[in-house]
């Protein structure tokens, strides 16, 4: 980047693993303030799972991640709940509470961490819902919300504390166009008109194209190309270039390793009866 | 690697995940405990757990209950009455059920009605981001989920025993008194004598404080641990009905054990 600006959230060499199976590899990277940044890579290479890293839901097994210069894994649990009243995450399945109806979702933080009076809470919850379009939706049950809808339904949740950085996990995933338009517009909207830090993970590389200041490419559990999305899209080689325009072999092959397809068909390794 | 080598390995992780359950479980607990006193005061949270886990489990609790106590009767008649001892078919009725049928039948039953609905409601929670997004919200998922359940059991399954030992002994009277015609003042009375407040109705309740206890805890941890799939969650729910059942029997022994001898 060129300008100078802030850095809100700072991920320090960090290494997780599940199982046996390394996520993450000594991936270092910053988040600016105030723009909407957005982590891309392939299915299964741990997005999510940075998200939840971020947020301190799960504990690295080794690095530091800073947000707002504290760091995240080694705060008390009182402060880390602190620390995230200042944070909105939309979850990819929306995650609103099912026995509760939209107006009730909407309201569920503002009841849990402030003592306004009732007709305050109405007021914004209203507010709330009308910047995300489903006013009209107040008496809906989560179950009979589509998939948009509870996802907007849970961005209204998400800002409903006027969080300073909001989270998104994969919020076009399984939509529709119309959907996801509408998606693309509030995530640039509500950046621009509450002053947000937007991080959103994705692999939807059309959508994340309009809106993102700045892109962070992961791979094989290592960070392998940040910039700006000009930047991205002028790439021509190897793997950036294959996952930005999306070409089935490359870098990336096509088949998933494996023994040699005549061994294997001769039953070389299984020991079964091949066609040998 | 040889078979036994195969089979040594095995045994081997198989234990080592035991035991690392076991320290899951125990933290679990710890972290349950401390969240109790704030738990407390969100009464209307408990309230709420406090209706479904025990209210709604009245109704089997009270049908259960009568036909245990009428069973329990008859069967005693009929052996009493070869001995001319049919009068103190009251007391051993109700002996039978304050000691160990009321805390056990009740306490498998309520595994069965409320633990399975626990484990389950919470494995789907868990597997629907709810409780993450709760996390996310800054609501604690201690306080706000566990600590209220875990309370509302322990709160719920003793009053609900005693209801079950109530209409128990109500089915007794039905069953010997009004149908087979044992004298009513021989019936209470008999039961009155032999019944001892300490060493029967307190050792019933406390029992059923320990099952509540043994509940609670295999319903939550089975929920949290359930693994994120339709089939998880309903095997989660199923251990939770197999284990607690189980755990009740054991423990029912250990503790009678202990009380009664």
């Amino acid at each position: 980047m060129t300008e100078k600006v802030e850095t809100l959230i700072e991920i320090k060499d960090l290494t997780f693993s599940r199982g046996e199976r390394k996520i993450f590899d000594g991936i270092t990277l910053s988040i600016p303030k105030g723009k909407i940044t957005a982590i891309m890579g392939p299915s299964g290479s741990g997005k999510t799972t940075l998200l939840k890293l971020i947020a301190g839901q799960l504990p690295p097994d080794s690095g530091e991640v800073f947000v707002e210069g504290l760091n995240v894994h080694q705060l008390s649990r009182k402060k880390l709940y602190q620390l995230r009243r200042k944070m909105g995450m939309l979850f990819q399945s929306g995650a609103l509470l099912a026995d509760l109806n939209v107006f009730e979702n909407v309201a569920f933080p503002l009841r849990e961490h402030t003592k306004l009076p009732e007709e305050v809470i109405y007021a914004l919850v209203l507010m709330k819902l009308q910047a995300v379009g489903l006013r009209g939706a107040k008496e809906m049950m989560p179950s009979e919300l589509s998939g948009g809808m509870s996802r907007r339904v849970a961005l209204a949740r998400g800002i409903a504390l006027d969080p300073e950085m909001i989270f998104y996990d994969e919020p076009f995933v399984g939509q529709d166009p119309i959907t996801k338009g509408v998606l693309v517009k509030l995530i640039k909207t509500l950046n621009e008109s509450l002053g947000l830090t937007s991080v959103l993970v994705s692999h939807d590389v059309d959508e994340v194209m309009m809106i993102a200041d700045y892109i962070c490419v992961i791979s094989e559990g290592k960070l392998i190309a940040e910039g700006t999305k000009e930047a991205l899209l002028n790439e021509s080689t190897g793997y950036v270039n294959q996952f930005i325009h999306g070409l089935p072999d490359g870098p990336v092959p096509f088949h998933f390793p494996n023994v040699s397809y005549t061994d294997d068909l001769e039953g070389v390794h299984t020991g079964k009866r091949g066609l040998k | 690697m040889s078979g036994f080598q195969r089979f040594l390995q095995n045994m081997g992780q198989g234990f080592l995940e035991k035991v690392a359950a076991f320290g899951r479980g125990s933290l679990f607990i710890w972290s349950i405990l401390a969240a109790i006193p704030s738990a407390l005061f969100r009464f209307d949270l408990l309230l709420k757990q406090i209706y479904v886990t025990g209210v709604l489990s009245l109704p089997i609790i009270l049908m259960a209950g009568l036909f245990v106590g009428m069973v329990l009767s008859l069967q005693g008649y009929n052996i009493l009455v070869e001995f001319n001892a049919e009068e103190a078919v009251g007391s051993m009725t109700a002996l039978s059920l304050l000691r160990e049928l009321g805390p056990v039948v009740g306490g498998l039953l309520f595994a069965g009605r409320a633990g399975s609905a626990l484990t389950a409601e919470i494995g789907l929670m868990r597997s629907t981001e709810q409780i993450s997004a709760l996390e996310m919200m800054a609501v604690d998922p201690l306080k706000f989920i566990y600590a209220p359940r875990f309370l509302a059991v322990i709160i719920v399954l003793p009053l609900l025993v005693l209801i079950f030992n109530a209409l128990g002994v109500f089915g007794g009277y039905l069953v010997s008194v009004s149908w087979l015609g044992v004298d009513s003042g021989a019936f209470w009375s008999q039961m009155s004598s032999q019944v001892d407040w300490q060493e029967d109705v307190l050792n019933g309740v406390i029992k059923s404080v320990a099952f509540g206890v043994l509940i609670a805890v295999i319903a939550l941890f089975q929920g949290v641990n359930a693994i994120p799939s339709s089939e998880g969650v309903s095997n989660a729910t199923t251990r939770t009905v197999v284990h607690a059942s189980l755990g009740i029997l054991g423990l029912d022994f250990i503790l009678t054990s202990i009380m009664f001898n």
